[in-house]
């Protein structure tokens, strides 16, 4: 008992790796909210656009020197605009539009990086550097989550009918427009206060997989957000820990516990996990 | 002129050119298929996928081509087990499978960090590439071109639909599985000249680029891979002058032509629509004058 | 009818609708209606109906004319929660964690405070909405586990939940069976007699002058409008139908053998009827004489069948 204890406390002693399990705990319950609209709403891949149109956003914000997050947001939300307005003006599908204009932004802001040689660390973009984080990112994180999880948490029953049935939102006199735009911005932001902590291509994790984990659990929206706010907390806390005694990447490590979770989700659900459902059938 | 002329002296220049216009060709040509059936982000999954198989392959001094082979197969056969058990959507499946297989990547090499060099993998590098590695490059590319070219028919009568394709005597599921070894393979190719993060664009975007300019399927394919194979050889050459980002040159330069076919495509672009609706406008208004 | 605080009032001002690819689906269509209406909207596969609907909801948006609710324009009055509207096919994703009562429970947001936590009259509308339905024992099921038909009447619930004045259903009876669909039109002239406002696109003539009090025709304009009475005649639904619908007079010879020469007829746009007579099946194939009168923007093959006894 006091040996698990130790275990626990040690790393603590640490202010970084204080500063580390907060910023994880932020982004994991703030992702994992969302990560439920985007997981119904058919939107997971946008998490995809949206986190790689940063790059460019960043890289120029760092030229013009203007605060790097502010650029990844209009980059983020650029890709997401762009992506809607092109949908509904030409004939191609919207996974192939998503595809084309966050390659094409990455490429950008790709080559504009290599040609000006930044001080930011590509990998720190990429990867994420959760254990390097300072307070002045927590505060940043923190308020960004606040306000995305105040908003959410407000206005989820209008968010869920936006979700489901569209049509009849507006029908109702929903600012359905709004409500859509709102959710970009919420979801730009998102990506923006987890870049720190994961990077930007597992941010796309942490936003689906807590989502996909409930969704195989409940039929009920309120009990989707709930479980996948506690598997993504959970996972975050167990992913820094363990990631501090294998000396591996913190980010990954999260996820690959997430993961974890999800196969057993996958094979234990109560209604939909494929062992139950031999299980069952085996019975009767 | 001379210094125009100044990257072909390069024996390694002439090969990664050269290897890049066949690779964005054949990836080109996979392209067209993915794009009309809403697979686009299929693409993206395998490229990430791989990694991890890329990382254990140089920690262990196997060839690349084979851990990348598996571990896209392991990804590929993961997300069809999921989709056939669950109800989740599919993008979903796709981002989680994708994710978890990169985080996979990215956790082994953070365990032993001095054998890999992920940004090669992550952002490409075909300049620096070693000519074994170009050589399997080329010969993939060149075994899915062949194929392809026999195939081409039957793939879009397959895609197109699937129950016609059946009555009419194709074997629809050995193609199937056929396409997605290509792509596999094709992306494991591409890998090497863009990295694992613009795979993506080189197998979407000369695709969606012809369907804004073609209604026949055999015109699309040609088109786009002809985009396909101009825009990487200039993006190769390009990237000698500007010491390197070949990928991202390659990208930013088949975008720049989606974006010019986007404005201005004769039939399916923004202006043509624009005109298109003044034109049906103007047509009623004269039939009704003329009906009064 | 006192007690809306909007009269209810539809009216279509001359509109022109032109989809992006730059059919024109709808052109200088103009009505009205008023408090107190069930109207009809026939016509056929492709003359504009969902299209009204959509412009009359404002999703799309007409390249002319206007579209009055109650006397405001579109996007105000669905602000107001006056309007509920049922497609024609929903577009949703039925493997939504949603339970039925949650769907239904939609049609609520309307009158609800900003949080949208329901309060014991909502709860109530929406027993009482699943229950006029007959679907109160499903309740509790996920929206995915239900039938095509089951889940019709849930939508439809779940517009009667929100009690809009104006009410506009593209299609309600298509895939419900007999006794459903004798129930709804109960429910819409109970309605009706509130002094709401309905608009039911519809393919089943045989029961429109059953329980529309008015008419609309359309064929990609509006070809006559007003009280069933006087605009349901079979030279206007020919005019409405042209070519593709199916008509046929069975006359006196046929059916009886004394010298009464009143004949009868039997017009449908929708399935083959059977007609039974005695013992013998009538067919509606049984054609004498064919017609090709014009069909404009319809593929629908001509299975006219007109056998005129005079
Ligand atoms: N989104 C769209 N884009 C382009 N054209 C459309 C679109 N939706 C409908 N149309 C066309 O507009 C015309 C009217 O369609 P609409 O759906 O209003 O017909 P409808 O009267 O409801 O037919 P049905 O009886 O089959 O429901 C049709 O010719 C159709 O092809
Ligand atoms: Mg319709």
């Amino acid at each position: 008992m006091a040996e698990l204890f130790e275990y626990l406390t040690e790393p603590m002693q640490y202010a970084f790796m204080q500063r580390a399990l907060l910023m994880a705990i932020l982004v994991g319950l703030v992702c994992a909210v969302f990560s439920c609209f985007l997981v119904l709403k058919g939107w997971s891949l946008m998490g995809d656009a949206v986190s790689h149109a940063v790059l460019p956003g960043i890289v120029i914000a760092y030229i013009l020197a203007i605060p790097l997050s502010i650029g990844a947001f209009i980059g983020g939300l650029f890709c997401a605009v762009a992506t809607g307005y092109v949908k509904d003006n030409s004939r191609l599908k919207e996974d192939a539009i998503m595809g084309i204009i966050f390659s094409g932004m990455f490429a950008l802001g790709l080559v504009i990086y290599l040609k000006v040689q930044p001080e930011i660390h590509l990998d720190h973009i990429l990867f994420g550097n959760i254990l390097g984080v300072q307070a002045a990112d927590l505060w940043e994180t923190g308020i960004i989550c606040a306000a995305t999880l105040g908003l959410i948490v407000v206005r989820r029953h209008d968010l869920l009918l936006y979700c489901f049935d569209q049509a009849y939102a507006r029908a109702i006199g929903l600012p359905v427009k709004l409500i859509h735009y709102a959710l970009l911005v919420a979801l730009s932001l998102t990506i923006v206060a987890s870049l720190k902590a994961v990077g930007v291509i597992l941010v796309i994790a942490m936003l689906i997989a807590p989502g996909a984990i409930a969704y195989l659990l409940t039929n009920r929206f309120s009990h989707m957000l709930l479980i996948s706010s506690v598997v993504a907390v959970g996972s975050s806390v167990a992913g820094v820990f363990v990631s501090f005694y294998l000396d591996a990447d913190t980010g990954a490590t999260i996820i690959l516990i997430q993961t974890f979770i999800f196969i057993l989700a996958f094979l234990f659900a109560p209604t939909s996990g494929i062992l139950r459902k031999k299980i069952v059938s085996q019975n009767s | 002129m001379d210094e125009l002329l100044l990257p072909f002296q390069y024996d390694y220049m002439n090969k990664a050119i050269f290897a890049a216009t066949f690779i964005g060709a054949v990836c080109a040509m996979l392209s067209s298929y993915l794009m009309l059936k809403g697979w686009s982000l299929i693409g993206d999954a395998l490229s990430h996928s791989i990694v991890p198989g890329v990382a254990a392959a140089y920690m262990i001094g196997a060839p690349y081509v084979f851990g990348a082979f598996f571990s896209g197969l392991l990804a590929s056969a993961s997300m069809g087990f999921i989709k056939a058990k669950t109800k989740l959507r599919e993008d979903a499946i796709i981002g989680l499978i994708f994710t978890s297989f990169f985080a996979l990547g990215l956790f082994m090499v953070s365990l032993s960090p001095t054998s890999v060099n992920v940004k090669n993998i992550v952002l490409g590098n075909i300049l620096g590439v070693s000519d074994e590695d170009i050589f399997q490059m080329v010969l993939i590319a060149g075994i899915s071109f062949f194929i392809l070219i026999f195939t081409w028919k039957d793939l879009m009568v397959t895609f197109f639909d699937e129950s016609h394709a059946k009555t009419i005597g194709i074997n629809t599921k050995f193609l199937t599985i056929l396409f997605f070894t290509l792509l596999s393979a094709c992306t494991i190719a591409a890998l090497q000249t863009v990295g694992a993060l613009l795979v993506i664009g080189l197998i979407v975007t000369p695709g969606a680029t012809a369907y804004l300019l073609c209604d026949r399927f055999g015109q699309l394919m040609i088109v786009s891979t002809l985009i396909g194979s101009i825009t990487c050889f200039f993006g190769a050459y390009i990237s000698f002058f500007l010491d390197g980002a070949t990928g991202g040159i390659i990208i930013l330069l088949q975008t720049i032509v989606f974006i010019i076919a986007f404005i201005f495509a004769p039939k399916y672009g923004l202006v043509a629509a624009k005109r298109k609706i003044k034109q049906a406008s103007e047509l009623l208004r004269k039939t009704r004058e003329g009906a009064v | 009818m006192a007690k809306f605080i909007y009269n209810p009032s539809l009216e279509v001002n001359d509109i022109t609708v032109t989809y992006n690819n730059g059919h024109t689906a709808i052109y200088d269509a103009s009505f009205s209606l008023s408090a107190g209406t069930i109207c009809a909207l026939v016509g056929v596969n492709g003359s504009g109906k969902s299209t009204l609907f959509k412009s009359i909801m404002g999703f799309v948006k007409p390249v002319k004319g206007s579209v009055t609710l109650s006397g405001m324009p579109v996007l105000t009055a669905l602000k107001q929660n006056i309007v509920s509207y049922v497609p024609q096919a929903e577009d949703v994703d039925w493997n939504f964690p949603v339970l039925v009562e949650d769907v239904v429970m939609m049609g609520r947001f309307g009158h609800m405070n900003f949080m949208r936590i329901p309060k014991k009259k909502d709860k109530l509308a929406v027993r009482d909405a699943l229950e006029k339905v007959g679907m109160t024992e499903y309740s509790r099921r996920q929206i995915g586990e239900l039938s095509g038909g089951q889940k019709k009447r849930v939508f439809l619930a779940r517009s009667i939940a929100q009690e809009g004045q104006i009410i506009l259903l593209d299609e309600p009876f298509t895939g419900v069976d007999v006794q459903t669909e004798l129930a709804i039109m109960k429910l819409l002239k109970q309605m009706r007699d509130e002094g709401r406002l309905m608009l039911v696109a519809t393919h089943n003539l045989g029961s429109i002058p059953d329980f529309c009090d008015h008419t609309v025709m359309l064929n990609r304009t509006i070809l006559d409008a007003g009280k069933t009475a006087d605009v349901f005649t079979p030279e206007n639904l020919e005019k409405t139908f042209g070519g593709v619908l199916r008509h046929f007079t069975l006359g006196g010879d046929e059916l009886h053998d004394d010298d009464d020469t009143r004949s009868v007829r039997v017009i449908t746009d929708d399935e083959r009827p059977l007609v039974l007579y005695g013992n013998k099946t009538q067919k509606s194939a049984a054609a004498k004489k064919s017609s090709t009168a014009n069909k404009p923007d319809a593929d629908a093959k001509i299975t006219t069948s007109k056998a005129e006894a005079k």
